[in-house]
């Protein structure tokens, strides 16, 4: 079970520009934590998830999965334990029909056959896509497509989950179901968002990151409770945590 | 960006008569993409007098669309949206060639005038074969046909990576050229100028969507080159549906039909 630890220690990443976009980040997420890393616009959320399944590699310090240092010798073993689901599910849905896109990942993990059949509909059964097997990626509502990507990297049988803005864009019940099959995952998850609120329902810790550094690291309650730090930051509490705009009462 | 939108539109509906159960539907891809070849080099390779031996070959693209049971007029309505490009090719040839090759009683013909016919037959020819081909097979299935043919892997992966992201590139250039005409309020809104920058950003914002594309296959452990399907068979059916038309359309290549016919009719036999 030590491939669902991530650990990233003293993480520094410098783009060919010249701009630092994260700056000394060290974290250490447990096996079945659910970690949400917020911050404002350019905070470096992206680049952060980008190490991950090693997309970049840092300029300096270490991004490890599980045992396993991300380098250029380990990026398959990484890539397989670390699942990553983009910001827009155009860029993740490029085959044809959701059935061969699903079975991208694991056709390239070399699982034919049966096998492979059996993970596709497993996997679309799971965000309950299995009608859309046979439709094109073009013509899914973002709700759906939505799902298909996340389908697309469980057929994987990731140990980590990583997600970037999982419900932007989405309508408030396509958001419902989504936050609804997110919490039904047993994996390691880790989340950005700008949607606090799903934050508070699926992430009991929670990360800020503010210039390329880690401003906060603790459990998600506390975090939004602190106005200030909050603020400093360029964020502001959940809705669900605000006072009513009617009659005034705070709810936490 | 209307008629844009609109093509699009067209292009999808051309995938959905893709999914259709027919005998022609259901053959293996490579047959079909061969046969329609064959059609198109006999149909291309005739003189540019020729005109009475084209029309026997209305039949190939005529058996796919009855058979397949694909919307004539639609497949004509889009034939007809390339004629102007053979139009303009040919349009010069009435001017130039003016020598007289066929006397109807007074009327006499120019040569010009047949090359401009035999031009746009053709192209009208050869256009609704291969969109017939497309709404049989789907561009998907097309692509990955050419590649078991021998076709570059990386050339089918550059097609299949096109059709896909055609939709999203005109959209994304739809509402990009609907937000500067919103804001040009009915005028020329600077012109080339804007569109060039408009151009650029599209261009821009392309670039950085096929990197993340790169970054979402490598994600799923993608090595150069995209997991082939179970394909289908090559059997009897195709062989049959491929051996027919080749041999058809090398005859009629070869022998003028409607030539043969009339002789045969008024007893002229050479």
């Amino acid at each position: 079970m030590s491939s669902h630890i991530l650990e990233i220690e003293h993480l520094r990443h410098a783009y060919p520009d010249g701009t630092e976009a994260l700056r000394d980040v060290s974290l250490r997420i447990a096996h079945g934590e659910s970690v949400a890393i917020i911050g404002a616009n350019g905070a470096g959320k992206s680049t952060l998830l980008s190490h991950l399944n090693g997309y970049l590699l840092p300029s300096s310090g270490v991004v490890r999965v599980g045992r396993l240092a991300v380098g250029k010798g380990t990026l398959l073993e990484v890539r397989r334990t670390v699942g990553m689901v983009f910001h827009d599910p155009d860029d993740q849905l490029f085959m044809p029909t959701v059935y061969e896109d699903v079975a991208f990942g694991p056709a390239n993990l070399g699982i034919t056959g049966q096998d492979l059949e059996r993970c596709v509909t497993g996997a679309l059964e799971r965000v309950d896509a299995a009608h859309l097997a046979h439709k094109a990626p073009y013509r899914l509502s973002a709700g759906e497509k939505r799902r298909v990507a996340i389908a697309t990297v469980l057929s994987m049988s990731p140990d980590i989950l990583v997600m970037d803005e999982p419900t932007n864009g989405l309508d408030p019940f396509a958001r419902r179901q989504l936050i609804g099959l997110l919490k039904e995952f047993r994996h390691s998850k880790v989340i950005t968002s700008h949607d606090l609120d799903m934050v508070l329902e699926l992430c009991e810790r929670t990360v800020v990151l503010s210039g390329g550094e880690v401003r906060a690291d603790g459990p998600t309650l506390e975090i939004f409770r602190d106005e200030a730090l909050l603020r400093e930051c360029r964020l502001e509490k959940p809705l669900s945590m605000q006072g009513c705009p009617v009659c005034g009462e705070r709810r936490r | 960006m209307a008629s844009i939108n609109q093509a699009l539109l067209d292009l999808k509906r051309l995938d959905q008569l893709a999914a259709g159960g027919t005998v022609l539907h259901r053959l293996d891809p490579r047959a079909k993409v061969l046969a329609t070849l064959v059609f198109i080099v006999s149909v291309v390779s005739f003189g540019r007098y020729e005109l009475s031996g084209l029309i026997p070959f209305l039949c190939f693209p005529a058996f796919l669309i009855a058979l397949g049971q694909l919307p004539a007029r639609y497949l004509i309505a889009k034939v007809a949206l390339v004629c102007p490009f053979a139009v303009a090719v040919g349009m010069f040839n009435p001017l130039f060639d003016q020598g007289v090759l066929v006397q109807l009683g007074p009327l006499g013909i120019t040569g010009g005038w047949i090359s401009f016919a035999s031009i746009v037959l053709r192209s009208a020819l050869t256009v609704a074969a291969a969109l017939a081909l497309t709404a049989l097979t789907g561009f998907p299935a097309l692509c990955s046909a050419l590649e078991r043919l021998g076709m570059p892997r990386a050339f089918a992966m550059q097609l299949l990576f096109l059709y896909r992201y055609l939709f999203v590139l005109t959209e994304e250039g739809g509402r990009a050229s609907r937000a500067r005409e919103l804001r040009s309020l009915g005028g020329s809104g600077d012109g080339l100028k804007s569109h060039a920058s408009l151009l650029g950003h599209l261009l821009l914002r392309t670039w950085r969507r096929a990197e993340r594309m790169h970054m979402a296959m490598l994600a799923r452990g993608f090595s150069g080159a995209l997991p082939g399907g179970e394909g289908s068979r090559f059997g009897a059916p195709e062989l049959l549906f491929l051996f027919f038309w080749s041999a058809l359309c090398i005859t009629l290549r070869l022998n003028n039909a409607p030539r043969l016919l009339g002789a045969l009719v008024t007893g002229q036999l050479p």
